[in-house]
C-alpha cells in the first residue's frame, strides 16, 4: 500500500492505483478525457498533466502509479499552464456548436474550459470540417467534428463488448472516429459509448433534440428489464410538458455500481421504458357493471374486490402474481393471501419467446424479482396449485376467483384457447397491473396500479441483492403502488395485520425484513444506494 | 425621535377624512381651485398656440397625438412583439437551442425541435410559440440568443384579443413580421390569430396543443 502526498496531503492507496485515482482519494480533482476507470489506459488526451516533485516535467496522471513517497501536486502553476494550453489544442477544431449540440449542459468540454480553461483563444486558420449527424447504429448518432478523438468508444467495443465495431482512422487533425467497413455499432451493449464519450460526438438518436438536459429531473433506480438489477438513473422531463413528446420518462442512465453493472447497461434496458407514458396505461380503476366495463372509484373497486374475495373459499381463489412486482407488493399480497388462506398461488408464468442471456449483464429470466418472489414465499405450496395449475382448475370452474397481477397471460407460452377458457371459466376475473392488455379487458375488476418509476420500492436480484428503487415521478391518473391497493383491501376484509396500515412502501419493507428471515436486518437506510445480499 | 405617529391612531394618510384641513373639508374652494388651474392651462395653451400659428416658432403648446391615426416616433431599442429572423431561404434561423425558452421568466416560449435535411444546421424549430398573455417584454429572449434568431423590433404593439388562445403567437405568425422602419412604424401589419374574432368558439385544439401532461388530464378509460 503506497502512502504518497498529493496536495500536501497524505494518502494510502492501493498498490496499481494511479495517480488520478490516487488525488480522487485525496479530494483533488485531476481533469481528464480519455481515462476512464473500466477501461484500459491510452495517455491520449495528454489533459490529465500533474507535477510531481524531482521529476523536470509534468506528467499524465493515467499513466503514472503512485508509488510510496511520491510527492504530486495537481494544482501548481505550471499544471494550470499545461491544462489551459492542452484545452486549447483539443478546442482547435471543435465547432462550438453547443446550441444545437444534445451535450451541452452536460459536457465535459464546456466543464472543463469554465473550470481549467478560460484562455483567449488565438487560432485564426479555418476549421478542419468533418462529418455530421451520422447514424453509426440504431442508438448512437456520430458528430466527427465535436470529436477529441480520446478513443474511450473504441476501447469500449474493443475490451468490454469485444465487437470492435470502431477506429480512428485519417490521421493529424483530419483523424476521425468512425465504423469499420461493413459493420454498424449495434452489440446490445451500444449505448453505453454514449455514456462515456465525454464531448457531444456520441450522442443518443432516441433522446435526440428531446429535450435540453437542464430540464431533467434525476432519481435513483433499478432496472426492472432482468433479474440481473442492473442500478440506473431515470431522467425525467416533467418542467417543461411539450418537450419529450408529452412522455415524462427521457432516457435511462446507468448508475455505478462494483458488485452489479459496474459503469454499464444494456440497450434493452436502456432503450425499455417507452410503456411507462405509454397510451395503453391503466389509469382510473375500472368495474364491469352488466357485461360493460366502467370507470369507478377506488372506495368501490377496493370494496368489490374484497366482497368477491370474502365470496369465494379459499380453495376456489387463484392468485397468479407477478415477479415485476416490488418485494413490497409480494409481501403485502403473501400477507393478504395468509389470511384469507389461499394457496393457489404462483408467479412464474412462462414468456412465449425465451429472453436472451450472455455472459456479460443480460440475464434470460426477464423480471427484476424472481428471486424475490421464491423468498417472500410467492411460490406453489403443497396442496396448491402453480400458474398452468390455477388456470386449468379455472377452466374446471374449480377456480372461480382469479387475480392476476401484470401479466399478460394470452402472450404467454400457453396455448392462447386455454387462457380464453380460463379466464371466461372464472366467475370474476380481477386484474392488477400498470397496462392495458388482452388479460386486462377480460376481467371483471381492473385495479391500475403504478409503474416501477412511480413508486418506491426494492428488487431481489437473481444474485440476491437487495437494492432500492425510487419514485422518480407520480404515479399516473389514478394509479395506486402495488402495496397500496393491497393494503386498502387488507383493511376492507377487516384483516387486523398491521402491514395494512402501511403509510409509506419502508413500512411495508420493514414488515418483511421482521417476518422473512432472508431480510433479516435490511432496512431502506441500511440498504443505501448499492443494496446488500440477502441471507442464505 | 419617535415617529409621532407609530403609537397614536392618526392615520398617515393626508386625505384621510379626519386629517382635511378646515379649508378642505369646505369642498367648494378646492373644486374652484381646480377649475382655476384648468383654466389657466387651457388659456396658457391657447395663448401659445395662437402665437405658433402666427409665426413665433419658439411658442409651443401642449401636442395632442391623433393615435391610432398619428404616431409617435418610437425609439429603435423598444421591446415591441417580437419575430423570428429568417434564413435566405425564408426558413428560420432559429436552431432551437432552448436558451431563449430557459431565460424566459415568464415561461412564454414554448419551442420543439426537430431534424433539420441539412447537417450543418442539424436542429430547427418544429414549433415555436410565444405566448403574449404571459410575456413581460424583459426582452431576455433576445440577449440569450446565440443565432439572433429573435428580435423585437417590429414596433407593433397592439396584440390584445378577446381570448387567452388569441395572444399565442405560432413560428409562422413570428417568422411572417419584419422589422419596424426608421421612426418605428410597424412595417407588417399585427398578424391575428383565426380565433381572435368576437363571438366565434374557441378552437380547443391549440390549448391541447400546448402540452398538458397526460397526468393532468386524467386517464380516459381503457377498454
Amino acid at each position: 500500500m503506497p502512502r504518497l502526498t498529493i496536495n500536501g496531503k497524505e494518502v494510502e492507496v492501493p498498490a496499481g492505483t494511479n495517480l488520478i485515482e490516487a488525488a480522487r482519494l485525496a479530494g483533488a480533482e485531476v481533469p481528464h478525457y480519455c481515462y476512464h476507470p473500466g477501461l484500459s489506459v491510452a495517455g491520449q488526451c495528454r489533459l490529465c498533466m500533474v507535477d510531481i516533485e524531482k521529476v523536470p516535467r509534468p506528467q499524465v496522471g493515467c499513466n503514472t502509479l503512485a508509488t510510496d513517497g511520491m510527492v504530486v501536486n495537481t494544482e501548481t502553476e505550471r499544471v494550470k499552464e499545461t491544462r489551459r494550453s492542452i484545452m486549447e489544442f483539443h478546442l482547435i477544431n471543435h465547432p462550438l456548436d453547443c446550441p444545437v449540440c444534445d451535450q451541452a449542459g452536460e459536457c465535459w468540454l464546456q466543464i472543463y474550459y469554465m473550470k481549467h480553461g478560460l484562455y483567449d483563444p488565438r487560432m485564426t486558420d479555418d476549421k478542419v470540417h468533418k462529418p455530421k449527424a451520422v447514424p453509426l447504429g440504431p442508438h448512437v448518432m456520430l458528430d466527427a467534428e465535436r470529436c477529441i478523438l480520446c478513443s474511450r468508444c473504441v476501447r469500449y467495443c474493443d475490451e468490454i463488448t469485444r465487437t470492435g465495431e470502431l477506429g480512428i482512422f485519417n490521421r493529424g487533425d483530419h483523424s476521425e472516429i468512425g465504423l469499420f467497413p461493413g459493420t454498424t455499432l449495434e452489440n446490445k451493449y451500444s449505448g453505453n459509448v454514449i455514456d462515456i464519450c465525454p464531448v457531444g460526438a456520441l450522442t443518443d438518436r432516441d433522446f435526440r433534440f428531446q429535450v435540453r438536459v437542464w430540464y431533467l429531473d434525476r432519481a435513483k433506480s433499478v432496472c426492472p428489464g432482468c433479474a440481473r438489477g442492473c442500478n440506473i438513473e431515470i431522467h425525467t422531463s416533467q418542467r417543461r410538458p411539450h418537450h419529450n413528446r408529452g412522455r415524462r420518462v427521457a432516457r435511462i442512465k446507468p448508475r455505478f455500481n462494483a458488485g452489479v453493472n459496474q459503469w454499464w447497461i444494456c440497450d434493452a434496458g436502456r432503450y425499455g421504458f417507452p410503456w411507462i407514458d405509454d397510451e395503453s396505461r391503466l389509469t382510473t380503476p375500472m368495474m364491469s357493471v352488466s357485461g360493460r366495463s366502467t370507470g369507478t372509484t377506488w372506495d368501490e373497486v377496493v370494496v368489490a374486490a374484497a366482497r368477491a374475495l370474502r365470496g369465494h373459499r379459499p380453495e376456489e381463489i387463484g392468485v397468479i402474481a407477478s415477479p415485476q412486482m416490488a418485494n413490497e407488493d409480494l409481501f403485502v399480497l403473501r400477507r393478504l393471501l395468509d389470511h384469507l388462506r389461499v394457496l393457489q398461488r404462483d408467479t412464474r408464468v412462462l414468456p412465449r419467446e425465451p429472453g436472451d442471456e450472455d455472459d456479460f449483464l443480460l440475464r434470460a429470466d426477464k423480471n427484476p424479482n424472481t428471486r424475490g418472489a421464491e423468498l417472500v414465499g410467492l411460490v406453489p405450496v403443497s396442496g396448491g396449485l402453480d400458474a398452468r395449475g390455477i388456470l386449468a382448475a379455472a377452466v374446471q370452474k374449480r377456480i372461480k376467483l382469479l387475480w392476476v397481477f401484470q401479466h399478460d397471460l394470452l402472450a404467454s407460452a400457453w396455448p392462447e384457447s386455454e387462457v380464453h377458457a380460463a379466464l371466461a371459466g372464472a366467475e370474476c376475473v380481477i386484474f392488477q397491473g400498470t397496462n392495458a392488455s388482452g388479460t386486462s379487458a377480460r376481467a371483471h375488476l381492473v385495479l391500475p396500479s403504478a409503474a416501477y418509476a412511480e413508486y418506491d420500492g426494492t428488487f431481489t436480484s437473481f444474485e440476491g441483492r437487495v437494492q432500492r428503487f425510487r419514485a422518480a415521478l407520480p404515479p399516473l391518473g389514478e394509479a395506486l403502488p402495488g402495496w397500496e391497493i393491497l393494503a386498502r383491501v387488507g383493511r376492507a376484509l377487516e384483516a387486523d395485520d398491521p402491514v395494512f396500515r402501511a403509510e409509506r412502501a419502508e413500512h411495508a419493507f420493514n414488515g418483511l425484513a421482521a417476518a422473512v428471515p432472508a431480510f433479516a436486518g435490511l432496512s431502506y437506510r441500511a440498504l443505501g444506494d448499492t443494496g446488500l445480499m440477502v441471507r442464505s | 425621535m419617535a415617529n409621532r405617529y407609530a403609537e397614536s391612531n392618526v392615520p398617515m394618510d393626508r386625505r384621510h377624512p379626519s386629517r382635511m384641513t378646515v379649508r378642505q373639508r369646505f369642498y367648494l374652494v378646492e373644486v374652484l381651485a381646480g377649475l382655476r388651474l384648468t383654466g389657466v392651462r387651457f388659456f396658457a395653451n391657447m395663448w401659445r398656440h395662437t402665437l405658433h400659428a402666427v409665426g413665433i416658432k419658439a411658442a409651443r403648446g401642449a401636442v395632442t397625438i391623433q393615435y391610432p391615426e398619428e404616431r409617435r416616433p418610437y425609439s429603435p431599442r423598444l421591446r415591441s412583439l417580437h419575430r423570428l429572423v429568417r434564413r435566405e431561404d425564408g426558413s428560420p434561423r432559429c436552431v432551437a437551442c432552448m436558451m431563449c425558452e430557459t431565460v424566459c421568466p415568464a415561461h412564454c416560449i414554448y419551442i420543439v425541435a426537430t431534424e433539420h435535411p441539412n447537417p450543418d444546421i442539424e436542429k430547427v424549430p418544429a414549433r415555436f410559440d410565444i405566448d403574449l398573455g404571459k410575456c413581460v417584454f424583459c426582452g431576455y429572449c433576445v440577449e440569450a440568443c446565440p443565432e439572433d434568431a429573435i428580435r423585437m423590433d417590429t414596433g407593433i404593439l397592439e396584440f390584445a384579443s378577446y381570448s387567452r388562445a388569441g395572444m399565442i403567437y405560432t413560428k409562422e405568425m413570428l417568422l411572417a413580421l419584419e422589422p419596424a422602419q426608421a421612426d418605428g412604424a410597424p412595417t407588417s401589419p399585427v398578424p391575428i390569430p383565426a380565433d381572435r374574432k368576437v363571438g366565434e368558439p374557441q378552437p380547443e385544439a391549440r390549448r391541447a396543443d400546448m402540452g398538458i401532461p397526460r397526468a393532468e388530464r386524467g386517464g380516459e378509460p381503457q377498454p
